[in-house]
């Protein structure tokens, strides 16, 4: 049995668990061991969001119209995908400048204007009325729903004292409680309130784990899952038209979207977990996406529920909006049923304490104190600690707030649905979105358009939705919606001007962004801004660009020191104002206490500090008590503006154009140093090659001289001497078109005909072409190739010179008798590789290094007898350095030697294809370098 | 990790998607008496896209860079 007392008992025992919860935080939060410091307990309080309405006012929706109550939590969903663009710029501003509220946010963007801050105030406090007023009547339903069990009655409309006293107000006088005692424990100057953060995301839990709890069971306990559900619903007509959307809701789809991604910033309690009590900004990167998946896990079982419930109870005779509650009743499932309960109270209570504390927040900061300080009367100036007198307006305007929220209910909320009241709260707030989005993009907005726009849009908006829905509850005439205003057609408040047929939410939207749109924008244009209105509008629009305490260099303050302390100690009282001048001090390094005059540094930090207290506008005020903090003229402030912004974009120019001369100078650096070691190799080379050339030339010289001065040679000796003649300038020709052919490739005139070819058919015809010289001087010559060798990329001419060398070589270095020469090829992952191996004499480590360079032989004394030039191995290295590959040599003293070169196989040099062959514009002055093709291994080549 | 020209360009991108998934007309498209696993084929179309524009905004959250500029903190604090 379900009695009272065991309702009231668990939720009184709820309320104090949320109690311990907020004390823990905030002690932990006293010690520096913040409690809420990470991005989940971020996410679960921007959950907030979800109220009663969500609770209970969703399935209410899904009853009546379907798929459309999904719209209130896509439109977050929308925002927190863009939220690069303002969700993230926003956070930066309000860190920046502390801001408090969403009025705060406002006023100070537009000037720091105390009347567009009083202005939002008053927007917010009777646009959230109707909202508070929701979260009590879901409560009280659901409290005098349960206390019928097992019977399921609605509780009747009209006013019926309980044995508990007014239900509503009971609860009401709760959620004031928690509010003063969590959310004005004392003045902060951050503003922020971690027990109350770390209690909100607490409840953010329950109540998701009660509407899953409650959906298992309407799912899987009462029916056979989604399926069967589905199924069932379907084979009823009332219920299958549920699944689906006409063509005639297009407008209401669009308008719902539109309002909650408005909503999910400018409502004051959304901005006030989001933005306020923000305590890393990194923490929003994860709550991008872990908010949309709490809204996407309350949801899913809103449709369950809804078709259960309406297949349970098929009379109508039971508020769609109550069966979260009634559906567990009906299935006499008691502890489920008092759990959902609970989770309707946590739902409820979250809401109510954050709205009433940003609110209250509002309404100190930006309507009373700012008030307080015009009147001269109050003397205000004069007196000593002040914040005591902030937290007795905080606390008065929380019970104030709620008990309008009470008499809402009372007189006209209660015979209206959760979602038609909520989205009433939803259109007054979208009302600020045009000046929150203006003002962070738009850096010609002005103070007057804003309030333009406000007050036309927030107008609009009274008049058609508020005061209709007055008129409804039977306190204005219902002539007033039904005729219009004395009569005048065009004047109906749900019809405005003739515009018919739409729903009343979207007729609504319409006109007042119409409104406020237009007459935002209008009169921004056509009105000036003041001076510090063109400061603010800078640092909002170009947060990013005037990070850190910029702001400072367009005041000039005369202060003492001690008066400002004494200042901001009146507000956040002195160990806190000892404590923030202290650190000012340490992290500047500089000592008050020998600092007579406050320079405009200090009378700028001492604003912000006070900012956070008691909002932007106020702490100007306040400030220009005690410092005689002039702004500068107009004309400076633009001089400073422009010529900061200049200079900041040229000095951006400059490290640009900085960096890339540096990067130029290095590639020329190193172009200069190459030019000049090719420099000195040509010089090299040319003393080399013409010595190279001076050896056969004087051998040819002195032969033909011996000829010539002996006519009388004999036959024998004659032909002797002419052979040798003809050797020495075979090999001078040689020589010669060797040099040439080297030349040329080092400076990258060679011309190449790269092809994909058959290396082992190159080899074959390459030991075809050599094989009579290893005929003729006895040496055996084996040919081991595997069946087929891959495709290579490369000059068919020259890889048969590369081999013709090698084999040459190879011969050559054999002794005739029993010499014997081995090629072989074969295949490795990305290359092939071929090998000349011979029995030769070999050569030592030493000359194993060297011997690719020009004219470098192992063995001096051999070259006269085999007509080597010198030259012949590093052509074979430029060729195959040229194909991509490389060539290396093994070999031991007296062992013989064995050549091996490898290329890459002509599949991986089309792979690493046209990156290959970037090149640097620098290169085209070292020839060898551009030339190459540079093959690269997969995992080198960088993703993007 | 993204630089902030290219995370703009993604968000704006992902957001125009998300308009798209959620708007009226691909709504109609999956409305209808259809069923997928015996979920009506609109719950079931509107459900899977909010997942998929979740996981998405996910990746683009987490690539983005940590920071474009120096963290402001708070004066007299921390």
């Amino acid at each position: 049995m379900l009695k009272g007392w065991i309702i009231l008992l668990a939720s009184i025992a709820y309320l104090c668990v949320l109690f311990a919860i907020a004390y823990y935080g905030d002690k932990r939060a006293d010690r520096g061991r913040s409690l809420i410091a990470n991005p989940y307990i971020y996410a679960l309080s921007i959950a907030v969001y979800c109220t009663s309405w969500t609770f209970y006012g969703s399935v209410g929706r899904a009853a009546a119209s379907g798929i459309d109550f999904l719209t209130i939590y896509l439109g977050p969903t929308l925002t927190f995908v863009a939220w690069w663009f303002v969700l993230r710029k926003i956070l930066r501003i309000s860190k920046a400048h502390r801001i408090t509220s969403i009025a705060d946010f406002i006023a100070s963007r537009y000037g720091k204007s105390t009347l567009l801050g009083g202005l939002v105030t008053v927007i917010a406090v009777v646009g959230i009325m109707p909202y508070i007023s929701l979260q009590l009547k879901a409560v009280s339903t659901s409290f005098r729903l349960l206390l019928e069990y097992p019977a399921i009655v609605m509780p009747k409309t009209e006013y019926v004292p309980h044995f508990l006293g007014d239900t509503a107000l009971l609860v009401a006088g709760c959620m004031a409680a928690f509010s003063i005692l969590f959310g004005t424990r004392h003045i902060d100057a951050s503003e922020h309130h971690e027990g109350m953060v770390a209690a909100i995301a607490f409840e953010s839990i329950v109540k998701l784990v009660a509407f899953l709890a409650i959906g298992v069971f309407v799912t899987f306990g009462l029916y056979g899952g989604f399926g069967d559900l589905f199924a069932k619903a379907a084979a009823r007509p009332d219920l299958a038209k549920l699944f689906v959307v006409n063509s005639g809701t297009y407008g209401q789809w669009i308008t719902l979207t539109v309002l909650s991604m408005a909503a999910i910033i400018c409502l004051p309690r959304q901005f006030q977990v989001t933005v306020v009590e923000n305590v890393d900004e990194d923490h929003l990167r994860k709550a991008v996406w872990l908010f949309p998946l709490y809204l996407l896990a309350i949801n899913i079982f809103v449709l369950p529920i809804a078709f259960a419930g309406m297949m349970q109870f098929p009379g109508g005779n039971v508020d769609a909006d109550t069966f979260v509650l009634t559906v567990p009743m009906a299935a006499k499932q008691e502890g489920l049923a008092l759990f959902a309960y609970i989770g309707g109270l946590s739902a409820a209570t979250a809401m109510v304490i954050v709205a009433t504390v940003a609110l209250s927040t509002m309404v100190c900061n930006d309507l009373v104190m700012p008030a307080l300080l015009r009147i001269r009367a109050f003397r205000l100036h004069e007196k000593g600690d002040l914040s005591g007198l902030l937290l007795a307006i905080r606390r008065g305007s929380i019970i104030g707030i709620i008990m309008l929220g009470y008499l809402y209910f009372r007189f006209i909320g209660e015979s209206v649905t959760l979602v038609s009241i909520g989205l009433v709260s939803f259109a007054a707030a979208a009302q600020f979105a045009p000046a929150i989005i203006g003002g962070i993009y738009w850096r010609g907005a002005t103070r007057r358009g804003a309030l333009a726009g406000l007050s036309g849009g927030f107008l609009v908006w009274a008049y058609t939705l508020l005061l209709p829905s007055f008129a409804r509850s039977g306190w204005l005439p219902i002539d007033f919606v039904a005729h219009g205003p004395f009569g005048i057609a065009a004047l109906q408040p749900y019809e405005l001007f003739g515009l018919g047929g739409l729903d009343h939410m979207t007729h609504a939207l319409f006109w007042s962004m119409l409104a406020n749109i237009g007459l935002y924008i209008a009169v921004s244009l056509f009105s000036r801004q003041g001076a510090i209105e063109r400061i603010q509008a800078a640092l909002f629009v170009d947060v990013f660009r005037w990070s850190g305490e910029r702001g400072s260099q367009f005041w000039r303050g005369t202060a003492t020191v001690s008066d400002l302390q004494a200042l901001v100690a009146r507000f956040i009282g002195n160990r806190r104002a000892d404590r923030a001048f202290s650190e000012y001090a340490k992290g500047r390094k500089i000592n008050l206490s020998k600092m007579p005059e406050a320079d405009a540094q200090l009378v700028n930090f001492a604003e912000r500090l006070l900012a956070g207290a008691i909002g932007a506008a106020s702490a100007r005020v306040m400030v220009s008590t005690v410092a005689k903090a002039e702004i500068i003229s107009i004309d400076e402030v633009m001089k400073i503006l422009d010529e900061t912004s200049q200079v900041i974009e040229y000095s951006h120019q400059l490290e640009e154009k900085g960096r890339e001369l540096e990067q130029a100078t290095t590639e020329l650096r190193e172009a200069n140093a190459r030019l000049q070691e090719l420099d000195r190799l040509k010089d090299d080379f040319l003393s080399t090659v013409s010595h190279e050339l001076r050896t056969p030339l004087t051998s040819i010289r002195s032969f033909t001289e011996i000829l010539h001065d002996n006519p009388d040679l004999a036959l024998g000796e004659r032909k002797r001497f002419l052979g040798i003649i003809a050797k020495e300038s075979e090999r001078l020709t040689r020589l010669i078109n060797q040099t040439l052919d080297l030349a040329k490739m080092e400076a990258g005139r060679m011309e190449w005909q790269m092809e994909r070819l058959n290396p082992k058919a190159v080899v074959e015809d390459a030991v075809a072409a050599v094989g009579g010289l290893f005929e003729e001087r006895g040496i055996r010559l084996d040919v081991q190739l595997p069946f087929r060798l891959p495709m290579v990329y490369a000059d068919r001419d020259r890889l048969m010179q590369v081999l013709v060398n090698l084999l040459s070589n190879a011969a050559d270095f054999c002794d005739e008798a029993n010499g014997r020469v081995a090629v072989w090829g074969s295949a490795k992952q990305d290359e092939i590789s071929i090998g000349v191996t011979d029995n030769g004499s070999g050569m030592p480590k030493s000359a194993q290094k060297q011997i690719f360079e020009k004219f470098q032989q192992a063995d001096t004394a051999r070259r006269g007898r085999t007509g080597g030039t010198g030259l012949g191995l590093s052509i074979c290295r430029q060729i195959v350095e040229h194909f991509g590959g490389e060539i290396g040599v093994e070999s031991r003293l007296g062992e013989g030697a064995q050549f091996i070169f490898h290329l890459p196989m002509a599949a991986a040099v089309e792979r690493a294809g046209a990156k290959g062959e970037q090149r640097h514009p620098l290169s085209q002055l070292i020839p060898a370098a551009g030339k190459r093709l540079r093959i690269r291994k997969k995992k080198e080549v960088p993703a993007e | 990790m993204a630089g902030p020209a290219k995370t703009s360009e993604r968000s704006i991108s992902l957001l125009l998607l998300g308009l798209l998934a959620f708007s009226p007309p691909l709504l109609l498209i999956f409305s209808g008496q259809s069923t997928i696993f015996g979920i009506p084929s609109l719950f079931a179309y509107l459900f899977s896209a909010w997942v998929v524009l979740i996981a998405l905004s996910r990746i683009l959250a987490e690539r983005a860079r940590p920071d474009d500029g120096a963290r402001v903190p708070p004066p007299g604090q921390r």
